[in-house]
């Protein structure tokens, strides 16, 4: 580790927070409809599409008519993406006559896109034309990311009033939030990304002749505007197979930088939003004091196990001050490399920039923890918030257990109902998650997709099964994807880990809603301090990840101890 | 949920068109007209001939010119389409190895690399492939070492070849933003346009 690394570190972090606290506000306005200083050119277009859609952007829903409308909408968006991969080699921009994908890719890549996943079984350049990257996979970036946003909102909703029925109308949330959130900041992100080096064409490939008189077919397309939203929406699903490692997709220190800021832009500005729907900022601030401590622990964690060089080739007469750097672009180095994987993997966004395959066991460990905690410290676009306040209202219901009280979240008795309901989501990632990763490694034919041998392998299979799950989308791309039973198998993880998580997230809302809101007395526990900010870092770390040690024990741990035994496999 | 049908419907194909078509092509227009070379790709020409992007590594073998990283990118098997064969620098199908630390294959192609290297310690960047394959830049410490071959390949004294090295050298913006680096083929075609001293 070097002090120039953690300038870089400590530099990228002030910037987000700058930039994600009005970007917070900003969202609040929007999604209550208030005028911001965007409305003088997208409110027509956005009394356009409620009229279009014949929707009433003021009527509000109750829990169960906001989820109908989101699984609909996403039910609808997800056979439309299927329709486009299957019928790629009839529709239009595809210059290079690719042909459409197998039903088995093209059902787990519609859902890894409509879940906001991303992963990728696919390699972007080689099977994908520009039109399918467009309007498949760049659109539903937009509004799988808006969906996530608006489940959120609903949720802070429920806790700002008492006695309310409704949670908002879902139709007017979503688009609010990608007329005025998302098509803008990714509009100008993109820009800034061209600026930067990033390609913007129509064109697929450019031809040629290197200065030995090799031809080099040089793959490109529409990218800088599918980056933008791609860290923006922490959806993660780069253009081309090495994802941001690609020189096209990030090609030096400033574009990683500002990709970094995409990526916290939306789940740190979040906190500040939830402040300011509850009316009480302190209790964002409490939430993202969290966020912090998990961040800065798992980079200072990865950034210490990558800086140190692999030992067996430290042996072999590699000199070791580069770190580890077999998976890693030299314009990075090992603190840009580590901070920009905890940062997608913190969140779900899930692009990478160096191969997380080839981490050290310790490095590619904190990728897969912060993951396996349920992808909410900061977690995905609206994702993240709903699932860090799941586990803020399990937090005040065992501080209620050790005190003897009826716990209260912001004014809002938890009880019985709540509690069964928040741990009916928790209870989807273990299963899925450790499930998934055993009945797959004890299937012979599904072994054989292992890149790699030994504790390693398992680390594989483990981490594919976390990240389609927690919706992230990075991998330990040594895995072969593509067979019949991980392409079924990672999108059933990834549709429950979404929607099964989301709907009793949305019932939990609903129950939240309709209470009457209590007002603080000297025994109300604050919620807002130092002592609630302990107990939620508490139970996030023995409730998401004490489950997962076990496993992670004969994962990386394994690896970690016979690496530096000098084993090889 | 019927009732959400037509709304559902309606939202998915007018946001598609919007952000899927319509922002695309826009974001497209704007860029080109803005930024022709970065929307084109970074596209750097000779004598009219298209050479490469310079932001791609291309792949360079001959003693005369700077060496870039080892690459794991791959192709399709001309005899068998099932099967891959090893192509670095394809830049049409980026990839890493994804070997792990602990992987043999890994340490028996360090090893191989190794061995044409030259003299223990070598810099890690000399034997270590990159994430995407196509890493167009080297470390400084790995080019130095590379000085005495290019020079007596061509036939010119080392310092002319450390001069165009260190003019092609870049350092961490302030300091510390981002890292100490050469690119392989500016550095390259820096060299064909030295005249010969």
């Amino acid at each position: 580790m070097t002090i120039s690394g953690w300038a870089e570190v400590a530099l990228t972090l002030a910037l987000i927070l700058l930039a994600a606290w009005p970007v917070g506000l900003h969202i609040a306005r929007a999604v209550e409809g208030e005028r911001t200083f965007l409305h003088p050119i997208l409110a027509p277009l956005e009394r356009v599409l409620y009229a279009a859609a014949g929707v009433d952007p003021e009527r509000g829903m109750g829990w169960q008519s906001y989820a109908s409308a989101l699984l609909v909408l996403n039910a609808l968006h997800f056979l439309m993406l299927y329709a486009m991969l299957r019928l790629q080699w009839v529709l239009p921009l595809n210059p290079d006559h690719l042909a459409g994908m197998s039903p088995r890719l093209a059902f787990n890549t519609a859902m890894s896109f409509v879940t906001n996943t991303n992963w990728q079984a696919y390699s972007g350049e080689t099977t994908l034309s520009p039109g399918s990257q467009m309007w498949g996979l760049t659109s539903h970036m937009f509004v799988s990311a808006g969906t996530g946003i608006a489940a959120a909102v609903a949720l802070a909703r429920a806790f700002a009033r008492g006695g309310m029925e409704t949670l908002g109308n879902f139709w007017a949330d979503l688009t609010r939030i990608v007329l005025y959130v998302l098509v803008p900041i990714a509009i100008v992100a993109g820009l800034a990304l061209v600026a930067l080096g990033v390609p913007q064409t129509l064109a697929t490939h450019a031809d040629a002749t290197t200065l030995e008189g090799a031809q080099q077919t040089i793959s490109m397309g529409p990218v800088a505007l599918m980056e933008a939203i791609k860290e923006l929406g922490t959806n993660g699903g780069g253009y081309f197979n090495a994802n941001s490692a690609h020189p096209f997709e990030n090609p030096n220190a400033w574009s990683s930088l500002l990709e970094m800021l995409l990526v916290f832009l939306i789940p740190i500005g979040l906190t500040f939003t939830f402040g300011r729907i509850v009316g009480d900022p302190r209790q964002g601030h409490a939430l993202l004091a969290v966020i912090g401590i998990f961040v800065v622990a798992a980079v200072a964690c990865a950034y210490a196990a990558e800086a140190h060089a692999n030992p067996l080739l430290t042996a072999l007469g590699v000199d070791p001050p580069q770190g580890n750097l077999e998976g890693k672009e030299i314009r990075f180095g090992i603190p840009l490399s580590v901070l920009f994987n905890v940062i997608t993997t913190a969140t779900s966004c899930g692009a990478v920039n160096a191969m997380l395959d080839s981490f050290m066991p310790l490095g590619g460990m904190v990728p897969m923890f912060l993951i396996q905690l349920g992808e909410i410290v900061p977690g995905g676009v609206g994702s993240g918030l709903y699932g860090l306040l799941v586990f803020a209202l399990l937090a005040v219901f065992v501080a209620g257990l050790m005190v003897g009280r009826t716990p209260e979240y912001l004014g809002k008795k938890i009880q019985a109902k709540e509690v069964k309901l928040a741990m009916l989501a928790v209870l989807i990632l273990p299963l899925s998650i450790l499930g998934g990763t055993a009945l797959s490694l004890v299937l012979p034919q599904v072994a054989a997709s292992l890149g790699n041998a030994g504790p390693h392998g398992l680390s594989e299979m483990l981490y594919a099964f976390t990240s389609a799950t927690g919706n992230n989308g990075s991998a330990f791309a040594g895995l072969s994807a593509d067979t019949p039973w991980l392409d079924t198998t990672l999108g059933i993880a990834m549709l429950l880990g979404r929607f099964a998580f989301l709907v009793p997230v949305l019932a939990l809302a609903g129950s939240l809603a309709a209470k009457v809101k209590v007002p603080a007395s000297s025994g109300t526990f604050p919620t807002h301090g130092p002592l609630f900010v302990g107990l939620l870092v508490g139970v996030i770390v023995i409730l998401g990840g004490l489950q997962f040690m076990p496993a992670l024990a004969l994962g990386p741990l394994a690896e970690h101890f016979v690496l530096f035994a000098g084993k090889t496999y | 949920m019927l009732r959400d049908l037509r709304p559902a419907a309606i939202l998915v194909v007018l946001l598609t068109l919007l952000t899927g078509v319509v922002l695309p092509l826009a974001t497209t227009g704007l860029a080109t007209a803005a930024f022709p070379f970065q929307a084109r790709g970074s596209l750097v020409a000779r004598d009219g001939k298209i050479i490469g992007s310079a932001l791609i590594g291309q792949n360079f073998t001959a003693a005369r010119y700077f060496h870039p990283r080892p690459s794991a990118t791959t192709e399709p098997d001309p005899k068998d389409s099932s099967k891959t064969v090893p192509v670095p620098y394809a830049a049409d199908n980026s990839a890493g190895s994804n070997l792990a630390p602990t992987a043999k294959a890994l340490i028996d192609r360090v090893k191989a690399d190794l061995a044409a290297a030259g003299a223990a310690p070598v810099p890690a960047d000399a034997v270590t492939t990159s994430a995407s394959g196509l890493d167009p830049e080297i470390s400084p410490e790995n080019a130095t070492r590379q000085v005495a071959r290019v020079a007596a390949a061509r036939h010119w004294p080392e310092a002319t070849v450390r001069a165009v090295l260190a003019a092609h050298t870049r350092l961490p913006v302030l300091g510390f933003i981002g890292e100490r680096r050469v690119n392989v083929l500016e550095l390259n075609r820096a060299l064909d346009e030295v005249r010969a001293p």
